[in-house]
């Protein structure tokens, strides 16, 4: 129940209210959450599918990973920027939506796996079967934290 | 007017009206298409960034576009295919809406942009593939495709608005 009370707190405070109150600031706010994954899905596809073995197969995973981590690290602050103003606005509709909830916890997964253990096998050479199961995995991760996302949108 | 007869009537078509009144087509297609615009922004994106010199500096441009251009493509059919039906479940919604119209023409101004590129610049890639950041030409075609699709994206996600709809 804490939590639904921290959520209701959130709505109700000044920044929620203001987005609500507002016509613009919600869309505007989806555009950018939107753009973010774009690019977030571009620089994490890139390197998953050369994993895979698909794309730019004559260069090392290595490299491309370090060629687009910027990208992603951008992406994921913009994400993550718009995605809690998108949220403050309608915690408590959140709070009852299982999207939600599923959300967060693949987000948390995703997050988790990219920094550790997929962040490990792209600095060494690892196996081809390693880096094909660490690119299936991080693939599905982060398609279920998309769809889910998109579904908080629907009733 | 009669264009807007035409999207009258495919709206009242029973596959129109199907997707329409579903529970859960309408959030199907939707998210596959939101997943053809990671997959198809993403590889166009990229490729654009590389024209201009701000990532993947060391891979030749043509690795790009003969490598990633199958993947671009695969993310553009089932993109494509899902925005159509998501006009066709409700052609006057777009038809009357000015995101929507504004999406049209970037959409097709972005297709010539890539045109242009193809037929011009690009085909004297073999003198620039290894150069860090493209020719102007090349450079200046990747920023406008980065604005127009950038702009195909944002006024998507507003059609869903309607801020100054037409009644």
């Amino acid at each position: 129940m804490s939590i639904l009370v921290f959520f209701t707190a959130l709505e109700h405070s000044w920044l929620g209210q203001t987005i609500q109150g507002s016509i613009y600031i919600f869309p505007i706010t989806e555009v950018f959450h939107l753009l973010g994954l774009a690019v977030l899905g571009g620089a994490i596809l890139l390197v998953d599918m050369r994993l895979l073995g698909l794309g730019l197969k004559n260069h090392a995973p290595q490299q491309l990973a370090r060629d687009v981590q910027p990208l992603m690290k951008g992406a994921l602050i913009v994400m993550a920027l718009s995605g809690i103003t998108l949220f403050v606005s309608e915690a408590v509709k959140c709070y009852y939506h299982q999207a939600f909830w599923f959300k967060m916890s693949a987000l948390a997964l995703a997050l988790t796996f990219t920094f550790t253990w997929r962040k490990k096998v792209l600095r060494s050479a690892s196996a081809p079967a390693t880096q094909k199961l660490t690119a299936i995995i991080s693939l599905m991760l982060w398609s279920s934290v998309g769809i889910a996302g998109r579904w908080i949108g629907f009733e | 007017m009669p264009l807007r007869a035409i999207f009258e009537w495919v709206g009242t078509t029973p596959w129109s009206v199907a997707i329409h009144e579903s529970l859960w087509l309408y959030p199907i297609i939707e998210s596959i298409h939101v997943l053809g615009i990671c997959l198809f922004f993403g590889m166009v994106m990229l490729l654009d960034l590389r024209l201009l010199g701000i990532t993947l500096r060391t891979v030749p441009v043509t690795d790009l576009t003969k490598k990633l251009l199958p993947w671009t493509f695969a993310g553009f059919v089932p993109m494509a295919i899902t925005g159509l039906l998501l006009v066709y479940q409700d052609p006057l919604r777009a038809y009357d809406n000015y995101f929507f119209q504004a999406k049209f023409v970037m959409l097709i101004l972005a297709g010539l942009n890539a045109l242009a590129f193809h037929t011009g610049i690009y085909k004297r890639v073999a003198d620039w593939d290894r150069d860090p950041v493209a020719p102007f030409r090349a450079r200046f075609a990747g920023a406008v495709s980065l604005l127009l699709w950038a702009g195909v994206i944002i006024a998507g996600r507003l059609i869903a608005y309607n801020w100054f709809q037409k009644t």
